[in-house]
C-alpha cells in the first residue's frame, strides 16, 4: 500500500505550471504554427489536451493532439509486461511539424526513449521538445525536458505520481511511499513516476 | 527332481477342482494332487494366499524375431511372458523376413527352446509373404510345427483368396486367425471414427471396417468348414455376429485383448499418447461393455494381449505415423484380476478358463489340467499384490505400454513350465 | 507468466473467452500499426522465432513472417525444403535441435493432428499451432473472430454458416467451438461424404443443404474444396458441388442485408463462389487476410511479453 508522503504541487501550483509551460511553448516556437501536441498515455496525454486548450485561449489556434502508447516500445517488455494496451491516437501527420511531446513525471527517461522511437515511426517532425509537470531526477539516459512544471527530488524509493481530478478525485503531484517493509512493485505501464 | 507346492488355492474347472491343495509335480508332470503332502527329496514352496491355475497362454503375440530384434526378441519376449504369468505364447508370423516356409517356423521353434523356458508356439503366414493374393505353404510349415495360419496385422481383402486359404487350411484341422479389416472402408484410420476421431482431427476407422470383415469370415468358415478364430475383436456389432455364428454352430471363436476391455476412445485426448493406438482402434465405452459381457458369457473364448513391442523412438512419432499396439504380456493379468475378478465380474475358474484352456483348445494344444499326470505348466497368482505399471517396471525390451500409470492389485509370482520356474516369487529365472 | 492463461496456443480451447477478448483487443492496436507508413515495432527485439513449415504454405507462413518481422523478433523459416525432416528426422529431433539453439517461439504447420504437442514436450519454447492436419489452426480462427468482431461488434446471437469440406477442415475444427463457446450459433453445412462422423463434437448444428439455412446467416463462411480430395470422390464433380452449395448471383441476392461472407483462402472462383461474390464488399475474404497480420502479432506479443527469461518456463 503507497502512503502519501508529501504533496509537492496542489491544484493551484499546476494550474500557475501549465499556464508558464504555455507561455514559454509559445514564445520558444513563436506562436503555435507547426506545431502539435503528443501526450504519453496515461496522464501525459490529459496535459496535453489540456495544454491544448490553454494554447487556443491565448492564440486562438486548435493545435493538433495526439497520445501516444509505447508499450510496444518499451526496452523492458519481459520484465514490465502489462497486456493492457491504450491506443496511440495521431490523426495528423508529423512530417515536418514541431512536435511537443507531454509527460506528467520525468524520470529515468526510458519512457522518453521509447516515445521517441514511437514518434519516429509515424514520420520526420522538424523538432521535438519535451514537457513535463514534473522532473524528479534520477536520469539513466542523456534525456533533458524543454519545458520543466517542477523539479522534485526525490529518493529512488519514492513513487511520484500526477493526480487529476476526474480519474483520481483530486489534482495533485504527490510523493508516495511504500508502507514499512514492503516492496513496490512494478511500474505500471506508461508511468513512469 | 521333485516340487512341492504346498498350501495354494488350486483352481480347474476342467477338472471341476476350487479347493486348497498340495501339488506334486516330478520330471515336468503333475504326480499327485492331495492334502498335507511331503515330500522326501525335492524343494517345497509354501504359496499360502495364492491361487494355483494351468498355465496361462496367450495366443497373440509379436516377438519380433527375426528382424526387429530392437523392438523385442524371443529371449525378451519369453521374459515378459514369465512376468506376466504365461507359460506359453502363439508367435505370429509378421517378423521379417515372414514367417511362411517350414524352414523359418523350424528356426523360430529352435531358437526360442535355446534361449527362454517359455514355450512358443509358431503360427505361420495364411498367404505368401502377407501379401494376401498367393497361398503360403501350409503343409511345410505343419510339418515343422506350426499350429495356426495368419495374416495378422493386415487383413485378407480379396474374398475368393481368404476362401481358397480357409479351404486349404481345413484339410491341416487347424484355425485359420483372422484379423478383421476391410482396408477400403478403413483407410488411413487410426482412431474410432467417431467423436474422438471428429475432436482429433485423425482418420475414422470405423466399427463396420472390422465388422464387414468378421461376417465375411464367417461366412466362408459356414461355406468351407475351416476353424475361424476373430483375433482381437472390438465391437459390439462383431460380437453379435459372433453370438450368432456360435448359435449356428460354426466352428468359430474369438479372443479379446486386454486393451479392448479396459480402454475406450475416452482415453484419448490432445496428448495424442500414441501407446493408445491401436489396430483396431480403442472403441467406445459401450464397445467395451460388449467385449466384457461376452467374455464372461462366453461368446468371446479367450483373452490375448496382441503383445506388440515398439522402439522409443517409433512411438514418439507423430501419432499418425507411430505404429500400432501396445505391449500386454506383462499386464494383462493384473489388469483382468483388478478390473474383472476382484470386483467380482469374472469367477476364478472363469478366467482359468479364457486364459489357460481356450487358447490350448483353439490351437489343439494338448491340454493342462490340475490332475496327475498332466504336463506341469502352472501359474501361481497372488492376488493381493498391489502395484502400479510404469515404464521402469517391464521386463520386456519395449515400454509402449498402454496401462503405464495404473495402479493394479494381483500378478503372477510364480510360473513353472515342464515343472521348472520361468517366474520365481516374482523374479523372471531366465 | 505471460498474459494469457496459456503457455501456448495449439487448440483454441487453450484460450478461455478472456483470452481470446484479449487477443482481439490487442490485434486491434496492432492493425493501427499496420496501418502506418512504417510498420515496425522494436517490441521483440532480440527475440527468436522460427516459423517451422513441414506442409507447404505461402499464406499462413507470409503472415506469420510479417508479424515476427515487424515486431522486431528474429524469424527463421524452415519449410520442408530446407529441414532436416526429408533427410528423416524426426519432430521430436527437429524440436530438441531446435530447443538447444534457443529459440523463443516456434510456430508450427505439419500434415499430422497434434504434432504442436510433440513440441511442447521436447522443448522450451512457446508454441503456435499454425495448422495440424485435419485437427486445428486456431489462429486461422482468431482472425475470422476478430474479422466476425470488427463487423458485428459482438458474437452472442450470431448465425454462421461453415459450408465445405467440413471433415478435413482444420479451419472449421477451430472456429466451430471459438464461436460457440462466444455465444454464436454455428451450422455446418455440407454433403454427408464431407462431414465428420460426429459434427455435434464441433458445438454445431448440421445442415446437408445450403438453401434452408442461407437466409437466416450473418456470417457465410465459405470452405475451400481441395481438388485432391475430390480424386477420393465425396463428390460426384465440383459443378455439382457449386451448384449445391457455391454461391453464385442467386444465393448472393437472398443474403440478409448486413450478412458478410468469409473464407480462408485461397479461393476456387466458380467452384465455392462465383467471381461475384468473390468482388463483392459483402466479401471479407482480404480484411482477413490483413487482420491475419495484426492477431498473429498480438498472440506473439502476448506469449513472448513478460516472458523475463528470454525462454519459455
Amino acid at each position: 500500500m503507497l502512503q502519501t508522503k508529501s504533496v509537492v504541487l496542489d491544484a493551484q501550483a499546476i494550474d500557475r505550471a501549465l499556464i508558464r509551460i504555455t507561455h514559454e511553448i509559445l514564445e520558444t516556437n513563436k506562436g503555435a504554427q507547426d506545431i502539435a501536441l503528443v501526450g504519453i498515455v496515461t496522464r501525459g496525454d490529459l496535459l496535453a489536451a489540456d495544454l491544448a486548450q490553454r494554447i487556443k485561449e491565448i492564440e486562438g489556434v486548435a493545435v493538433p493532439v495526439g497520445s501516444l502508447d509505447i508499450s510496444f516500445y518499451r526496452d523492458d517488455v519481459a520484465t514490465h509486461f502489462s497486456p493492457e494496451l491504450h491506443t496511440t491516437t495521431i490523426p495528423f501527420s508529423i512530417e515536418g511539424k514541431t512536435i511537443i511531446l507531454v509527460d506528467d513525471v520525468l524520470y529515468t527517461g526510458r519512457t522518453i526513449r521509447a516515445a521517441l522511437d514511437a514518434l519516429m515511426d509515424f514520420g520526420r517532425p522538424s523538432a521535438i521538445q519535451l514537457a513535463v509537470l514534473v522532473d524528479r531526477g534520477h536520469r539513466e539516459l542523456p534525456i533533458r525536458a524543454d519545458y520543466v512544471g517542477k523539479n522534485v527530488p526525490s529518493s529512488k524509493q519514492e513513487h511520484v505520481r500526477f493526480l487529476l481530478e476526474p480519474v483520481d478525485g483530486r489534482t495533485s503531484v504527490e510523493i508516495l511511499q511504500a508502507a514499512p517493509g514492503e516492496r513496490i512493485g512494478s511500474a505500471p505501464l506508461g508511468g513512469e513516476s | 527332481m521333485a516340487l512341492l507346492l504346498k498350501n495354494a488355492r488350486c483352481v480347474d474347472p476342467s477338472v471341476g477342482l476350487d479347493a486348497v491343495v498340495d501339488v506334486l509335480l516330478r520330471d515336468g508332470v503333475i504326480v499327485e494332487l492331495g492334502c498335507d503332502l511331503t515330500v522326501s527329496k525335492g524343494e517345497t514352496v509354501d504359496l499360502v494366499g495364492k491361487v494355483l491355475v494351468p498355465g496361462l497362454v496367450d495366443m497373440h503375440v509379436h516377438l519380433r524375431e527375426p528382424g526387429q530384434e530392437y523392438k523385442e526378441d524371443m529371449q525378451s519376449g519369453g521374459r515378459a511372458a514369465a512376468k506376466g504369468g504365461f507359460t506359453g505364447v502363439l508367435a505370429m508370423p509378421n517378423t521379417k523376413p515372414v514367417v511362411d516356409t517350414g524352414a523359418r517356423v523350424s528356426f523360430l521353434l529352435e531358437k526360442a527352446r535355446e534361449v527362454t523356458r517359455t514355450r512358443v508356439y509358431a503360427s505361420g503366414a495364411l498367404s505368401h509373404g502377407l501379401g494376401g493374393e498367393a497361398l503360403s505353404e501350409m503343409g511345410d510349415m505343419i510339418a515343422a510345427g506350426a499350429l495356426a495360419f495368419t495374416d495378422d496385422g493386415r487383413g485378407v481383402q480379396d474374398d475368393g483368396m481368404m476362401r481358397r486359404a480357409m479351404d486349404y487350411a481345413k484339410m491341416f484341422k487347424v484355425p485359420v486367425l483372422s484379423h478383421c479389416q476391410r482396408e477400403s472402408l478403413v483407410g488411413a484410420g487410426v482412431v474410432n471414427e467417431g467423436l474422438v476421431s471428429t475432436r482429433l482431427g485423425l482418420a475414422g476407422w470405423p466399427a463396420a471396417g472390422e465388422e464387414v470383415q468378421i461376417a465375411r469370415d464367417i461366412a466362408l468358415s459356414e461355406l468351407t468348414g475351416c476353424a475361424l478364430h476373430i483375433q482381437h475383436i472390438s465391437t459390439a456389432g462383431g460380437v453379435e455376429l459372433l453370438r450368432r455364428a456360435k448359435a449356428a454352430g460354426l466352428p468359430v471363436t474369438a479372443e479379446v485383448t486386454p486393451h479392448h476391455l479396459f480402454l475406450s476412445e475416452d482415453d484419448l485426448d490432445e496428448t495424442y499418447n500414441s501407446n493408445l493406438k491401436m489396430n483396431p482402434p480403442l472403441r467406445t465405452k459401450a464397445d467395451c461393455a460388449a467385449l466384457t459381457a461376452a467374455l464372461i458369457d462366453g461368446t468371446i473364448d479367450c483373452i490375448a494381449t496382441d503383445h506388440a513391442p515398439h522402439a522409443a523412438h517409433e512411438k514418439a512419432l507423430e501419432f499418425e505415423l507411430a505404429p500400432f499396439g501396445t505391449t500386454g504380456l506383462e499386464t494383462a493379468l493384473g489388469l483382468v484380476l483388478t478390473h474383472l475378478v476382484a470386483t467380482g465380474t469374472l469367477s476364478w475358474q472363469t478366467l482359468v478358463e479364457r486364459m489357460a484352456h481356450a487358447a490350448r483348445r483353439i490351437l489343439r494344444i494338448e491340454p493342462v489340467r490340475l490332475q496327475a499326470g498332466s504336463i506341469a505348466d502352472l501359474t501361481v497368482i497372488d492376488p493381493e499384490f498391489n502395484w502400479m505399471v510404469t515404464a521402469d517396471g517391464f521386463v520386456s525390451k519395449a515400454k509402449n505400454s498402454a496401462f503405464i500409470g495404473r495402479e493394479l492389485k494381483g500378478r503372477a509370482s510364480h510360473v513353472y513350465v515342464g515343472g521348472y520356474a520361468s517366474l520365481d516369487n516374482g523374479v523372471v529365472v531366465v | 507468466m505471460g498474459a494469457l492463461s496459456c503457455e501456448h496456443v495449439l487448440n483454441i480451447q487453450d484460450l478461455s473467452n478472456a483470452d481470446i477478448m484479449l487477443v482481439l483487443d490487442t490485434a486491434r492496436s496492432f492493425k493501427e500499426v499496420n496501418e502506418r507508413t512504417i510498420k515496425k515495432l522494436p517490441t521483440l527485439r532480440g527475440r527468436t522465432v522460427v516459423n517451422l513449415f513441414l506442409e507447404p504454405s505461402t499464406r499462413t507462413r507470409t503472415s506469420f513472417e510479417i508479424a515476427a518481422k515487424r515486431l522486431s523478433a528474429d524469424g527463421i523459416n524452415m519449410s520442408p525444403s530446407t529441414s532436416a525432416t526429408v533427410k528423416g528426422e524426426s519432430l521430436v529431433d527437429t524440436a530438441q535441435t531446435l530447443d538447444a539453439m534457443d529459440c523463443d517461439l516456434v510456430i508450427i504447420r505439419h500434415r499430422y493432428a497434434g504434432s504442436p504437442y510433440v513440441l511442447t514436450q521436447n522443448m522450451r519454447a512457446h508454441i503456435i499451432n499454425g495448422g495440424d492436419g485435419k485437427h486445428q489452426h486456431p489462429t486461422q480462427a482468431l482472425l475470422d473472430l476478430f474479422t466476425i468482431r470488427e463487423k458485428f461488434g459482438r458474437f452472442e446471437g450470431l448465425e454462421v454458416g461453415i459450408v465445405g469440406d467440413i471433415a478435413h477442415s482444420r479451419v472449421c475444427g477451430s472456429l466451430a467451438p471459438a464461436l460457440t463457446a462466444l455465444g454464436a450459433r454455428v451450422t455446418v453445412v455440407a454433403p454427408p461424404t464431407l462431414l465428420p462422423a460426429c459434427p455435434e463434437a464441433l458445438g454445431a448444428d448440421v445442415s446437408f443443404e445450403l438453401d434452408p439455412v442461407l437466409e437466416k446467416l450473418d456470417v457465410v463462411y465459405m470452405l475451400r474444396i481441395q481438388q485432391e480430395r475430390i480424386e477420393q470422390s465425396p463428390l460426384p464433380t465440383l459443378r455439382e458441388y457449386a451448384r449445391l452449395y457455391g454461391i453464385g448471383t442467386d444465393r448472393l441476392a437472398r443474403l440478409k442485408e448486413e450478412a458478410i461472407i468469409m473464407h480462408p483462402g485461397p479461393v476456387n472462383r466458380g467452384v465455392e463462389l462465383s467471381s461475384e461474390a468473390v468482388d463483392t464488399a459483402r466479401n471479407l475474404l482480404l480484411y482477413q487476410v490483413n487482420a491475419g497480420v495484426a492477431v498473429r502479432m498480438a498472440l506473439m506479443y502476448l506469449l513472448l511479453g513478460g516472458d523475463k527469461d528470454g525462454l519459455a518456463a
